[in-house]
């Protein structure tokens, strides 16, 4: 009667684990965007230390430029390349894919529409330039050259 | 039996924890949470096919081109007076020549504006109408291109704060929405990016 505690510690309640799993769950559902595009294709982005965020991803297309990895690589070879959804493409392609992204987006949103440059930092401005050409051409004036933040040079 | 009614049987949460791990897993692996930052730029609508040539001249003082070529050198400065500048000097020969401090006839003219403050409010600042017209070869490298974007930005961002501090007493970033609006039209970002210059023979 007297020695009823001494028996060993309680086991832990798990009861709340589910709880808390659940707020770490909600966390990463709110905090985080679905990844949308495989790259075939890799980059290091310049650096600069005036960037500013990208607000709605949903207003934003994706331009990528860099080498191919894997069996892209193997398949085009190491020059750099044009990436817009999931395949390879050239510069010639982008006025079809920019009129592709505006559709998607709905009326009111479309003036709002920013193209991201995602750019290999040892790609060339020729080629920068060309792509620039394109989107003009196409009406896709507000773009983002995409870099790294860094305190400075 | 009344008794048996009320003990309705309970439900086994015990899974429950599992199957919280399972979706949190999921997410997990199927999404990102990397923020892109960006130096954000307009381009320039494409000019129409006939349009001439002369229409956009700027007067020459307005302009200060900024060469970048291929091995990353920088020429900043009209034909016949370029100077060779370091990336590091490049921020305050920007500045110097977008706010003219001295009102020197060499630099860029500036234009008495007034502007309607949010409070109701006027006031009257000389904006300035400095073009920094950057140029690049085929061969340069665009960590390069953006290192000087970056510069340029930096050079219109700080003339920003300061014009920001003197006015509001306030930092650029910490004004109101509609302050930043009239400081952001007073101090313009005023950047124009030719095509690639084919130095002829050198590519």
């Amino acid at each position: 009667m007297k020695k009823k505690g001494n028996k060993g510690l309680p086991p832990i309640s798990t009861a709340s684990l589910p709880d808390v799993i659940f707020m770490i769950l909600f966390f990463f559902m709110v905090s985080t965007t679905m990844r949308d595009q495989e790259l075939h294709l890799k980059y290091s982005l310049p650096d600069a230390t005036e960037v500013q965020k990208l607000e709605k991803k949903s207003l934003v297309s994706y331009i990528h430029i860099g080498e191919p990895i894997g069996i892209w690589r193997e398949q085009y070879g190491p020059a750099p390349r044009i990436q817009l959804n999931d395949a390879f493409k050239t510069a010639q392609d982008i006025g079809q894919f920019v009129a592709a992204e505006r559709d998607k987006l709905s009326e009111q949103d479309r003036a709002l529409m920013t193209v991201c440059l995602k750019a290999d930092r040892y790609t060339t401005m020729g080629r920068i330039t060309e792509v620039k050409q394109e989107l003009r051409r196409a009406n896709a004036l507000k773009i983002s050259y995409a870099a790294g933040k860094t305190l400075g040079y | 039996m009344a008794t048996d009614k009320r003990k309705v049987q309970e439900i086994n949460a015990g899974s429950m924890a599992d199957i919280a791990f399972l979706l949190l897993i999921f997410f997990l692996v199927a999404t990102t949470m990397n923020v892109d930052t960006g130096i954000a730029r307009n381009l320039p609508p494409m000019p129409p096919e006939n349009q001439q040539v002369e229409d956009l001249k700027v007067r020459v003082r307005n302009v200060l081109p900024v060469l970048i070529n291929g091995r990353g050198d920088l020429f900043v400065g009209r034909a016949g007076e370029q100077e060779y500048l370091d990336i590091h000097q490049l921020k305050d020969r920007a500045k110097e020549f977008l706010l003219n401090p001295m009102d020197d006839p060499n630099l860029p003219e500036k234009e008495m504006q007034e502007f309607d403050l949010p409070d109701g409010s006027k006031w009257t600042y000389a904006v300035g109408k400095g073009v920094l017209s950057l140029q690049t070869t085929k061969d340069t490298q665009y960590q390069n291109y953006i290192m000087v974007q970056n510069e340029l930005t930096r050079a219109v961002n700080e003339i920003r704060d300061e014009v920001a501090r003197a006015k509001f007493q306030k930092k650029f970033a910490e004004l109101a929405e509609g302050e930043r609006a009239v400081v952001a039209k007073a101090v313009p970002m005023s950047i124009s990016e030719a095509e690639p210059r084919d130095l002829a023979g050198r590519n």
